[in-house]
C-alpha cells in the first residue's frame, strides 16, 4: 500500500471516530468503546475492500457487511454516511424517535445496511446464510465483538460456515478484551480465539486491529485461502483514540457530557460544536 | 374420504414439488429431515438442501442471510425447537427485518405421542402471533397442508407452518379446495353455535357437528387455517348469526386459536366464547387417541362445550 493510500485510510478512520462520538453525545446514549475500536477495520472495508456503491446500495453482486456487534451501530453509520449511503448531518439524529438511525442496524430503512443486527450472535449466522446464497458471486464480511463469542450461537455459525466450506466468508473479531460488565477474561473466558475458530475448521489470523497494513494483508491472505472460511482476530483497544474512554469498561455503554465530548474531539482533532 | 395422512408428509411431498418450479426455494433442516419428511425434498435437491445440525437458533438466522440475498428458505424443525429455542432468532433476525423465511415447523402439539412433554408444543402459535408481522398457517389435513406450502412461497415475508407428526383424515378434495392466505373456511352452516376450530381440531369439529345435529343443535363450523392474521369478518359474521361460539385447537386454551377469536370478539361483537384446548398443562407420553381423550381435544368435548355455550347466550 502506497503511502498516500495509507495516510488516506488512517484519515477517514479518524473521522469514523469522530463522527461516533458526536453521534452518542448527541443521542446522549449509546456505544462508543466498542465503536472506537472498529474503526480501521471499518474504513478499510468500506473505503477499500468491498465492493459497494452508495449509488446503487441494493446492487445484487455486492458484497455483504453484518455487523454482528450490532451495537457498535455508531462506527458503523459512520462509516456509511462518510460513504455516502446518507448525509454525515443525519448522524446527528442517532437514537432519536424522528430519526431511521436505530439504536442497532436496522437493514429495512437505512441504505447500506445488509441485515438487521444486535441481538448477538445472530449477525454471524446471517452472515453464514449469505455467503451460501452468495458463493462464487460476492464476499461477505461480519465483525463480532469478543465478549460475543461467548454466545453459543457463534460457534454453531462456526460449525456451519467450515462444514460448507465458505472461503467467501471474513470474520474479524474485536478483541479488545472488555464487555460490559469488565474483562472478557474475568466475566467469562471466550480466548483463545485463534485456537478455536482453528479446531472449528476456519483459517485463523491474530493481527494488530488498529494497523491499516495488518488489516489489508490479513483480508488479502483471507482471499487467497481457498475451501475454508477466514477469521481475523484483531487485537483493539477499547476506546481507541479518547484518552479517557480507552481500555476502560464504563465506555462500552455511556455517553460523554459536554466536557469528556469537548475533550474527546480536541484529541481526536474533530470539529467541536458546542 | 376417509385416507389418512400426517401433515409433516404433505409438507414434505409439497416442498419437492416447490422445488421444481422455483429455483430459489431451498431447504434448511437441523438433523431431522427423515422425521419433518424435508428428505423428500433433500433426495430431490441436494444442493439446496442444507443440514445445519443440531444447531436451530443458527438454522434460522442462517436462513435469515439467505432470504437477504434473494432466496426462499424453508427452515424446519420440530416446533418446540423452533419457536420455541429459536425464538430470539425469529424475531430479531427474521421477522423485525421481514425477511422471507418460511419456518415449517412440524410435531406440533400432544399427537406427537410417546415422545412426551418435552417433544409437544402447545405454545408455539401464541409466540408466534405476539411477532409484528408474522403470519401463522395451521393447516387441517393432507390438501389444505400442500396448498399452505404453496401459497407460503408466492407470499413476500415470514410465515410460520405448523404441522403435525400424526396421520388425520384428509377432509378436503384436493381437485376443487382453494386456500387464501387470511381467509377462512366455512364448513357448514348453522344457527345455534359456532364451532371455530384449526389443525386436527377441524375434523373433531365436524364431527361434532354431526353429533350436535342428533340432538337438535344446529351448528356452524368454521376452519381457521391462518391464525395470523385472522379472518375476522367471518369469525364476526358467524358469531352475529350464531350467538355463540366454541374454538378447538391442539395448543394451550392461552396464546393460540381461541385467544385470537376472543381478541376479534371482545372488540367488535361480544359473544360468548369458550375455548377447547389443552387448559394450560403440559403433556404427557402416551398413544394419541387415549392423548387427546385425557386432554379434552375431542368431538364429544367440543359438543359439552357448545351446549354450554349456548346456555351463556342472553
Amino acid at each position: 500500500m502506497n503511502d498516500e493510500k495509507l495516510s488516506y485510510l488512517r484519515t477517514i478512520a479518524n473521522k469514523i471516530r469522530i463522527n461516533a462520538v458526536k453521534a452518542v453525545y448527541y443521542a446522549n446514549s449509546g456505544h462508543p468503546g466498542g465503536s472506537l475500536s472498529i474503526a480501521d477495520m471499518l474504513a478499510y472495508l468500506f473505503f477499500e475492500e468491498m465492493n459497494i456503491d452508495p449509488g446503487d446500495p441494493k446492487k445484487a453482486d455486492r458484497d455483504r457487511f453484518v455487523l454482528s456487534k450490532g451495537h457498535c451501530a455508531p462506527a458503523y453509520y459512520s462509516a456509511l454516511a462518510l460513504r455516502g449511503f446518507f448525509g454525515v448531518d443525519e448522524l446527528k439524529g442517532f437514537r432519536s424517535v424522528d430519526s431511521r438511525l436505530q439504536g442497532h442496524p436496522d437493514m429495512k430503512n437505512i441504505p447500506g445496511v445488509d441485515m438487521s443486527t444486535g441481538s448477538l450472535g445472530m449477525g454471524i449466522s446471517a452472515a453464514c446464510g449469505m455467503a451460501l446464497a452468495g458463493r462464487d458471486k460476492y464476499r461477505v464480511y461480519t465483525v463480532l465483538g469478543d465478549g460475543e463469542c461467548q454466545e453459543g450461537e457463534v460457534w454453531e455459525a462456526a460449525m456451519f460456515a467450515a462444514h460448507y466450506r465458505l472461503d467467501n466468508l471474513v470474520a474479524m473479531v474485536d478483541f479488545n478484551g472488555l464487555q460490559i460488565g469488565g474483562k472478557i477474561t474475568d466475566v467469562m473466558n471466550p480466548t483463545p480465539f485463534d485456537k478455536k475458530f482453528e479446531a472449528f475448521g476456519w483459517y485463523a489470523q491474530v493481527i494488530d486491529g488498529h494497523n491499516i497494513e495488518e488489516i489489508a494483508n490479513a483480508l488479502e491472505n483471507a482471499k487467497q485461502m481457498k475451501g475454508k472460511p477466514s477469521v481475523i482476530i484483531c487485537k483493539t483497544v477499547k476506546g481507541k483514540g479518547v484518552s479517557f474512554m480507552e481500555n476502560n469498561a464504563k465506555w462500552h455503554g455511556s455517553a460523554p457530557n459536554e466536557e469528556q465530548y469537548k475533550q474527546a474531539m480536541k484529541e481526536l482533532g474533530g470539529e467541536c460544536d458546542v | 374420504m376417509s385416507d389418512k395422512t400426517a401433515t409433516r408428509e404433505s409438507y414434505g411431498n409439497a416442498l419437492a414439488e416447490l422445488g421444481e418450479i422455483n429455483p430459489d426455494v431451498v431447504v434448511l433442516d437441523a438433523d431431522l429431515c427423515e422425521s419433518t419428511k424435508t428428505v423428500y425434498f433433500k433426495k430431490r435437491f441436494p444442493d439446496r438442501f442444507f443440514d445445519c445440525g443440531i444447531a436451530e437458533a443458527n438454522m434460522v438466522a442462517v436462513s435469515a442471510g439467505l432470504a437477504a440475498c434473494g432466496k426462499i428458505p424453508f427452515c424446519s424443525s420440530f416446533a418446540m425447537f423452533a419457536a420455541g429455542r429459536a425464538f430470539d432468532q425469529i424475531r430479531n433476525a427474521v421477522g423485525y427485518p421481514h425477511l422471507n423465511v418460511k419456518i415449517g415447523a412440524t410435531h406440533a402439539g400432544i399427537t406427537v405421542g410417546e415422545d412426551g412433554a418435552t417433544h409437544q408444543c402447545l405454545e408455539d402459535i401464541g409466540i408466534m402471533r405476539t411477532i409484528p408481522g408474522m403470519t401463522i398457517i395451521n393447516p387441517a389435513d393432507d390438501t389444505e397442508a400442500r396448498a399452505a406450502v404453496f401459497a407460503a412461497a408466492k407470499f413476500d415475508g415470514p410465515v410460520y407452518m405448523r404441522f403435525g407428526r400424526y396421520a388425520v383424515p384428509v377432509i378436503f378434495d384436493r381437485a376443487t379446495y382453494k386456500f387464501e392466505i387470511g381467509k377462512g373456511v366455512l364448513l357448514t352452516e348453522g344457527r345455534d353455535v359456532t364451532v371455530i376450530a384449526t389443525g386436527i381440531m377441524v375434523d373433531a369439529a365436524l364431527t361434532a357437528a354431526s353429533l350436535l345435529k342428533t340432538r337438535g343443535i344446529s351448528a356452524e363450523v368454521i376452519d381457521i387455517h391462518t391464525i395470523k392474521p385472522i379472518d375476522r369478518n367471518l369469525i364476526i359474521a358467524s358469531a352475529a348469526k350464531t350467538g355463540a361460539v366454541v374454538t378447538a385447537e391442539e395448543h394451550n386454551i392461552i396464546g393460540g386459536l381461541g385467544s385470537a377469536v376472543c381478541e376479534v370478539l371482545s372488540e367488535s361483537r361480544p359473544t360468548p366464547v369458550i375455548r377447547v384446548g389443552t387448559e394450560d398443562k403440559f403433556g404427557r407420553s402416551g398413544k394419541v387417541p387415549p392423548l387427546l381423550e385425557m386432554y379434552g381435544l375431542t368431538a364429544g368435548n367440543i359438543v359439552e362445550k357448545a351446549v354450554r355455550a349456548i346456555a351463556l347466550k342472553k
